[in-house]
């Protein structure tokens, strides 16, 4: 190795297997000599890691696909070799909001049905009254939270175009946008939606993980061509990152992998804030009410960290139904290439995994079928796709 | 003029000095229609009142992500399009990136009037950025001088030297152990500090 890796994140608790196996050794291990770049966009980490001034990247799992398609911008296919994290957001609203949810809600209110159908009431009482639609904040366009605020309110009859209005906010103007009240939630990563509970003007209504059992969320990702001609640095990359998860994931380590995480040239938060996220142990209420959740971020464990193309062909699909881009066999295909569970198993020696993995479960909708993702998308009755 | 003759620019930038450069470059070069937009808070709105040709905004900028959804947006009345979408000119894209500048062209602006617009913004950047280099520069300099200045004083009343035999000291201590004289000064003040 002759010039240290440049490898760019945001930062965000889900970059932590990227960040600890720097700061912990396990790259220098694999004979990996890495600078982290920390950066303030995706439009920057995508752009960078297009044009080779980053030799990897922690990305938005469909800002990969997004680039291998060349949609919204240049084309650039990217191969994902490690998947940095499953879940790990959350939509918090303001307490205005939560009070109007909770007025209207019938049912246990972590059943997103049911805060589905009382944001549809919610939003037709505001439509009856003449008030401004909801505002609601997420990251990009081509990313998970636009895609699972979009899931969600639908699942009731929300139309997420027509009904509300979606806007792209940077993760760290999150918080201050739902104070000053420009948004009225949001769906975002750790560890903003602590943040904004802490303050206290925000309620986490719902763990991603209540709807989307398994959701892929941050790759590592690198472009393809440099991939096919550094096969042996993909390799020990992986295998740094897959120590680094294992490390991260072990009870006895949260404490120190959660120190690493909030050094200010990192993710820059308290510590507590992210070893609350790394644990799944969070606040969901200024009042201080906790709820913990064994699926809220999966770092490594339950084969975390193993790209699945299923995933990549439902983040394809999504961009389908909200009219990001059409329908098309070789559409499908390009979005499944992305994600490289050959590159994983071969970095680690192991023969492909007999068991398939954990098919794609959601809280509405038919078994997702990556071989039918019309027919799946018929099912479902908002979209901006046509048939 | 005729907006044939000068596209309208906006610059998002929430540096002011930044701007002002850039801005006073634009109009030198003749583009006259140039808005300064520092005011992060409904960034869409503001930028669709100005209804701009180009858009620039610094890379340090999170609200980059805000202005990628602008492609996304159906009901906008002007998409602008990437500018990094001609991949046939990756040098000026590179330049770009490195200087920390990003462009947003609306659709239907001729690429050979893009190209001197870029070039001056990468420059102007680019001499923004030496500018700040001078400036930390000369404040790491004067905080050396004051360092220097505290280190010289306990000398003087530990060791009952005078001002310049102290200066002599940390010179040539520091040329010994091949560091800077003030790194030598700060690490007397610790001491100091801890032997209190």
């Amino acid at each position: 190795m002759t010039a240290p890796l440049r490898i760019g994140f945001i930062p965000l608790v889900d970059a932590a297997a990227l960040i600890v196996a720097v700061d912990k050794g396990f790259a220098a291990a694999e004979g990996l000599e890495v600078e982290l770049v920390r950066e303030v966009s995706w439009s920057n980490v995508r752009d960078k890691l297009n044009i080779g001034l980053f030799d990897a990247s922690h990305l938005l799992a469909p800002v990969a696909i997004a680039s291998s398609l060349g949609l919204g911008h240049v084309k650039v296919p990217i191969a994902a070799p490690f998947n940095l994290g499953i879940n790990g957001n959350a939509i918090t609203v303001s307490p205005a909001l939560h009070a109007a949810l909770m007025e209207e809600i019938a049912g246990d209110r972590v059943d997103p049905m049911a805060t589905a159908k009382a944001l549809a009431k919610v939003v037709a009482k505001r439509r009856k009254a003449g008030a401004e639609p909801l505002t609601f904040g997420m990251t990009f366009p081509f990313s998970t939270h636009n895609y699972q605020l979009r899931f969600w309110m639908a699942a009731a009859g929300v139309d997420p175009d027509e009904d509300v209005r979606l806007v792209v906010l940077p993760p760290p103007f999150m918080v201050d946008s739902l104070k000053s009240g420009h948004v009225d939630a949001f769906c975002v990563g750790a560890p903003w939606n602590s943040v904004a509970v802490d303050l206290g003007i925000g309620h986490i209504l719902h763990f991603v993980s209540d709807f989307l059992a398994r959701a892929a969320e941050k790759v590592l990702a690198v472009r393809q061509n440099w991939a096919d001609k550094n096969p042996d640095v993909v390799a020990a990359l992986v295998r740094a990152a897959v120590k680094s998860a294992e490390f991260i994931e072990h009870p006895d380590n949260r404490t120190e992998a959660a120190r690493i995480l909030a050094q200010p040239e990192r993710i820059g938060v308290d510590a507590e804030v992210i070893q609350r996220t790394l644990d799944g142990r969070l606040k969901i209420s200024p009042d201080g009410t906790m709820r913990e959740s064994d699926r809220y971020l999966l770092v490594g464990r339950e084969g975390a960290g193993r790209p699945d193309p299923v995933q990549a062909a439902w983040l394809y699909a999504q961009m389908v139904r909200w009219g990001q881009t059409a329908l098309t066999a070789e559409g499908v295909n390009t979005a499944m290439a992305v994600f490289r569970p050959d590159l994983y198993d071969a970095a680690l020696s192991i023969p492909r995994p007999t068991d398939p993995p954990a098919p794609f479960s959601a809280f509405v909708g038919p078994a997702f079928d990556p071989d039918n993702i019309r027919g799946h998308l018929e099912a479902f009755e908002v979209g901006r796709w046509k048939a | 003029m005729s907006a044939e003759q000068s596209p309208k620019i906006v610059i998002v930038d929430e540096s002011p000095v930044r701007a002002a450069i850039l801005e006073e470059g634009l109009r030198e070069a003749g583009f006259t229609q140039v808005v300064h937009i520092r005011e992060m808070q409904s960034l869409l709105a503001r930028i669709y009142a100005v209804d701009p040709d180009i858009i620039l905004i610094d890379l340090e900028n999170p609200s980059r992500d805000v202005l990628e959804a602008m492609f996304q947006v159906s009901r906008a009345v002007k998409r602008p399009i990437a500018m990094f979408v001609d991949q046939s000119d990756s040098a000026s894209i590179q330049a770009s990136v490195e200087a920390g500048v990003s462009a947003y062209i609306v659709d239907g602006l001729k690429k050979e009037r893009i190209k001197p617009i870029l070039d001056l913004c990468v420059s102007r950047f680019n001499a923004f950025a030496k500018l700040q280099q001078e400036l930390e520069r000369t404040k790491s300099q004067l905080e050396d001088r004051k360092v220097i200045e505290k280190a010289k004083g306990i000398l003087m009343k530990v060791k009952g030297l005078t001002e310049d035999e102290a200066y002599v000291l940390l010179r040539s201590t520091a040329m010994r152990e091949k560091k800077k004289i003030g790194e030598i000064a700060q690490s007397i003040i610790t001491a100091s500090e801890m032997l209190k």
